[in-house]
């Protein structure tokens, strides 16, 4: 099996899918010659031509737009947004037009529009590069949100995201691009269905779900607990939009405790939304109250602080301290 | 490797017909500045145009036809109007005095065109083969279109302004690649498409429009940009949107821009066809102005005497796109009496049926709405139907019991 960063899995999953399908062609800034600012789209417009991998105007609104006009026309657009913070411009076209169309016209048109957003912070960079936008766009029907946290996941949930007929948003942790691991490029595996949320490390007594880029902080997170001889599970949620909540509630009702960290903020996150679902689907298995660690109610603050900001394993574990106090 | 692609030649921007077309326009007499006319306002033929060779291929027949299609229109439009007054529709967008921009650009497309519109486009509709009943059922609040978008090549209309602008460029970029990869298999193409994208002044100062045109350029696109300029965006005048001339801003962006008179039938079918064949050709996108007049309200929740004087109303109804076209028809022996008593009969007829067909109307279920929010399968939306049913199912047993009881 192959081992590669997330970055060159992701790669590796559009040119799968650029060699599969002759309608799959990828829009954006940077992406061809410059093969984008972290490289993810690298080699494939010299291999697969310019009307392929289109180098477009700097305009999110207009990428956006118009990849949704060549859905229209029976092609498979993968727009790349630069960074996190320059979706804004674009959100006009996915949440008013890209979200709606397929309702709109009673079904009878679909957009399979795949939308790559580089995203989150740990990168020290400056701002409105370091945004978590996943509620958002998460509010929204009628569109699908998934994030792989490792390799594997990367390489296929590009090409799952490419070939759904819907629209979905591809949240890819920057921070985790060079993250290496092991890509089964034959088989998915439990990976076949993205839309369902991995269980990645048992546990019986708490449960901390996360996504992204804080899942390799929820596992460090776990290890440190088992020195304090606490069991806790760990689930990579993978889809924001459908959420598995068959996952979590099953995992709740094992464990009853159960954290959600993510790097957005607590407030109107998708913490709030888990809570909310186990709280009415669960709560007699509850030993405490379900707790969000995550960003603060405040712009992302400047480089030199977010640590302080981005929860870590001691965040995490001060979470579960909290949990097991009832 | 990927197939050809038409690339951009600056230098052939704007090309000879572009410049022919700008050459020839007449003065218009306010002070608009350059504008193409084929029709004066009495109805009179422009010989010495140069694009009067291109509509000379119009039998007397299609002319019939367009004339028809703006009377059958302006005929459901005031029936429509009138059944928001009743009740019977949420809302209504007149269209009335923007027949001729309308109808003239619609006739000039073909079938393997596609249109973009936003909401006022009716007399597009019409001439794309929409079923006018659709509209009542969208502005009654049954439905958000109704038509196959595909099978008519008209899309679904548009409230957010100018969103639809960047699709039409990302669909003749789909028809541009349709094109050149037929071409690389050595197959048979079809005839090359070319798109329509409408919008008005008032849209014309959103960023998308902007966006559009840079993509449209960029990739030389088969768009045709047509801005209907009715003067007024609810109550703001042009004046506020565009310090210049609308389609002056074309060049800025590197193709042609034409201003024609968008009450005059002919003149607009002309320029239109002009530039979709242009489009459709590989030689890119076009900006045409429709310079017309909204004649009515906005929508049928607005009140235009708070914002504008019956003056300039009256002016404008003196350049009326229908009277003018009659007189041009009368004249020329194109078509008599006869003629327009049948369209006048059928427009009656037309509105006759609007209003059958509302009181046919049957109301979808809140249960439908749950089908198509994702082409597939959704763990939640399926969770919150089965809720849906079941909360609905629970006053259906109380009705139920409710009855029985009742009997007892
Ligand atoms: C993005 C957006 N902003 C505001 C509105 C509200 N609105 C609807 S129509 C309209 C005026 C549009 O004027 P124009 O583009 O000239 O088109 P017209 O209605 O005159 O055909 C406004 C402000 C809207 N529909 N969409």
């Amino acid at each position: 099996m192959p081992t590669m960063t997330i970055a060159k899995a992701i790669n590796a999953g559009l040119r799968a899918a650029l060699e599969q399908d002759e309608s799959v062609l990828l829009m954006g800034e940077d992406i061809g010659t410059l093969g984008g600012v972290y490289r993810v789209t690298e080699g494939l417009k010299s291999d697969f031509g310019p009307d392929r991998v289109v180098d477009s105007p700097l305009a999110e609104s207009g990428i956006i737009g118009t990849s949704i006009g060549l859905s229209l026309r029976g092609y498979r657009p993968v727009a790349e947004i630069q960074f996190d913070g320059f979706v804004f411009p674009g959100f006009n076209q996915i949440t008013t037009q890209l979200a709606k169309m397929h309702a709109r016209s009673n079904g009878q048109l679909t957009v399979p529009v795949t939308i790559r957003i580089p995203y989150g912070g740990g990168i020290g960079s400056v701002e409105h590069h370091s945004e978590s936008p996943e509620a958002l766009f998460a509010h929204t029907a009628g569109l699908r949100i998934v994030t792989p946290s490792n390799a594997h996941d990367a390489y296929w949930m590009t090409q799952q995201a490419i070939a759904c007929a819907d629209p979905v948003i591809v949240f890819e942790p920057k921070r985790r691009y060079w993250l290496k691991g092991e890509v089964d490029t034959e088989d998915p595996g439990a990976s076949a269905d993205p839309f369902r949320a991995h269980v990645v490390r048992e546990g019986t007594d708490a449960t901390v779900v996360a996504w992204g880029p804080l899942v390799p902080v929820a596992l460090a997170a776990a290890e440190a607990s088992a020195e304090d001889g606490r069991s806790v599970e760990v689930i990579d949620l993978r889809s924001i939009s459908p959420i598995d909540f068959d996952a979590i509630i099953a995992s709740v009702t094992k464990t009853g405790r159960l954290i959600v960290a993510h790097e957005a903020p607590t407030f109107g996150g998708m913490g709030g939304e888990i809570a909310s679902r186990v709280g009415e689907a669960a709560f007699l298995s509850l030993e405490a109250p379900v707790i969000r660690v995550g960003g603060f109610h405040m712009p992302y603050p400047v480089a030199k602080v977010e640590e302080h900001y981005l929860p870590d394993i001691d965040r995490i574990l001060e979470a579960l301290d909290r949990a097991f106090a009832y | 490797m990927g197939v050809e692609l038409p690339t951009t030649e600056f230098s052939d921007i704007p090309d000879e017909l572009a410049m022919e077309l700008e050459a020839h326009a007449h003065d218009g007499a306010e002070g608009h500045g350059a504008m193409v006319q084929l029709l004066d306002e009495d109805g009179r033929f422009r010989r010495d145009s140069k694009l009067a060779e291109s509509i000379k291929g119009l039998s007397e027949d299609s002319l019939q036809g367009m004339y028809r299609q703006m009377a059958m229109i302006r005929r459901f439009d005031t029936e429509a109007t009138a059944l928001q007054r009743q009740g019977q529709l949420a809302l209504w967008v007149p269209l009335r005095g923007q027949e001729a921009a309308q109808i003239g650009s619609g006739a000039a497309t073909q079938a393997q065109d596609y249109v973009f519109p936003t909401y006022r486009e009716h007399g597009v509709a019409l001439t794309r083969g929409v079923d006018l009943a659709e509209l009542l059922r969208l502005f009654r609040g049954l439905s958000n279109g109704g038509w196959d978008p595909r099978a008519t090549g008209f899309h679904l209309y548009t409230l957010v302004l100018a969103a639809q602008t960047p699709h039409a460029v990302g669909y003749a970029m789909g028809m541009q690649r349709d094109q050149a990869r037929a071409a690389a298999r050595g197959e048979e193409a079809g005839d090359p498409g070319a798109v329509v994208a409408y919008f008005g002044d008032g849209a014309s100062s959103e960023g998308d429009v902007h966006e559009s045109m840079v993509f449209a350029a960029s990739f030389k696109a088969p768009v045709v940009f047509f801005c209907q300029n009715n003067q007024w965006a609810i109550s703001v005048p042009a004046e506020v949107q565009s310090r210049i001339p609308l389609f002056n801003r074309a060049k800025g962006y590197g193709f042609p821009g034409v201003r024609v008179d968008g009450n005059d039938v002919l003149a607009v079918y002309a320029v239109t066809q002009w530039a979709l064949e242009r489009a459709r050709a590989g030689k890119g996108p076009v900006l045409i102005e429709a310079y017309t007049y909204r004649q009515g309200a906005h929508t049928t929740a607005d009140d235009p005497t708070k914002y504008r004087l019956s003056d300039e109303e009256q002016s404008w109804l003196a350049k009326d796109p229908l009277a003018r076209f009659e007189k041009h028809l009368r004249a020329e022996g194109i078509a008599d009496e006869a003629f327009f008593e049948q369209v006048a009969a059928d427009g009656d007829a037309l509105a006759t049926k609007a209003r059958a067909d509302i009181l046919e109307f049957t109301a979808p279920v809140l249960a439908d709405a749950f089908a198509n929010v994702y082409a597939e399968p959704h763990p939640l939306v399926e969770q919150e139907l089965a809720w849906h049913r079941d909360y609905e199912a629970g006053f259906a047993d109380a009705a139920a019991e409710a009855t029985r009881e009742g009997g007892r």
